[in-house]
């Protein structure tokens, strides 16, 4: 977790606010709406996109062609957004996400990076060592499977699409969304289905 | 340090013309990342890792224009410049890793030359 703001900052903040509002730069209506959709934005938009592409063909190729536009047809408001690229698993590739010179993370659809993602020690050893720390987190990946790490250091951000796990068929949308976990979202897990899950 | 004062030490423009607006760089062209340290020369903002200047890799494809955020850091007017996913084979960038991972990362086209065979060979 970070540490409390200090007072200082908070009144440079204020000072900061006072000028753009007095200069008519933002309005607080406008502040109000980007602190609720940076608030509401959650791992969840992310794994329902998932879902729903394991499920609809049409919307996996839309998701994979323009990441914003696929997010807004699940009503999420892109405005303002960086692009959103989306990194395709396949039974021969892993992609695994890292923002090595800073925590450029896919904000819109995954919510606030954890705080492991924007550590020294992540972002140091995902682009060097990246099986390594898969494995250290309990994915270790076959032999067959090539690791392509994804250095987010510009102007997109990604998001990675893993494959469906096998013991999923007949699922419905929310069960599948239910098993798309956060980190799976960035390719640093894999989604797991229960031990005897029977599908709906 | 006062980066307002735009004092940045980026200089990143290559010597020649200015920036084309049509993409330098198709894909599958073999690039070079500029083995350029402006860090070193005085304040500055790049998008640029440590571990690939100097480094040859395969333009996988061109994800746009962008504001050049070495000038936006600085409150300057951006140009905009060619983004590009340019893919690198893990094992040489730390001689560590096993062959056929590899890592993909998006560099600025004022950042990129062509590769000359010899570095792609010594890359391979």
């Amino acid at each position: 977790m970070s540490a409390p703001a200090r007072p200082e900052s908070i009144a440079a903040l204020d000072r900061l606010l006072e000028a753009l509002r007095t200069r008519g730069v933002v309005t607080d209506e406008e502040l109000a709406a980007r602190q609720a959709s940076t608030d509401s934005a959650s791992p969840e938009t992310g794994a329902r996109m998932v879902a729903r592409a394991w499920l609809d063909p049409e919307y996996r190729a839309l998701l994979l062609r323009d990441g914003k536009a696929a997010a807004e047809a699940m009503g999420v408001s892109m405005a303002g957004a960086p692009p959103l690229g989306v990194l395709e698993d396949t039974p021969a590739r892993h992609h695994l996400v890292v923002c090595t010179l800073c925590s450029c993370y896919p904000r819109a659809v995954l919510g606030y990076p954890p705080h492991w993602y924007k550590s020294f020690a992540y972002r140091a050893r995902a682009v060097r060592e990246p099986r390594a720390v898969l494995a250290e987190w309990g994915t270790a990946l076959p032999d067959s499977v090539d690791v392509r790490v994804v250095d987010s250091t510009a102007d997109y951000r990604w998001m990675v699409l893993p494959l469906r796990p096998a013991g999923t068929e007949g699922w419905s949308e929310d069960q599948l969304t239910s098993i798309v976990s956060r980190d799976a979202l960035v390719g640093a897990a894999l989604p797991q289905a229960p031990q005897g899950a029977v599908g709906g | 340090m006062t980066p307002a004062e735009g004092t940045s030490a980026a200089a990143s423009d290559p010597p020649g013309g200015p920036a084309p607006a049509a993409p330098r760089f198709p894909p599958g062209a073999q690039v070079r990342v500029r083995d350029d340290w402006p860090e070193r020369r005085g304040p500055c903002h790049i998008r640029t890792p440590h571990y690939l200047r100097g480094r040859v890799g395969t333009v996988e494809r061109a994800l746009g224009r962008f504001p050049n955020p070495e000038d936006l850091a600085f409150a300057r007017p951006a140009p905009e410049r060619t983004l590009y996913h340019v893919l690198f084979p893990q094992p040489p960038l730390f001689e560590e890793g096993r062959r056929g991972d590899d890592v993909l990362v998006e560099i600025f086209e004022h950042w990129l030359e062509p590769a000359d065979p010899a570095a792609t060979e010594k890359a391979a």
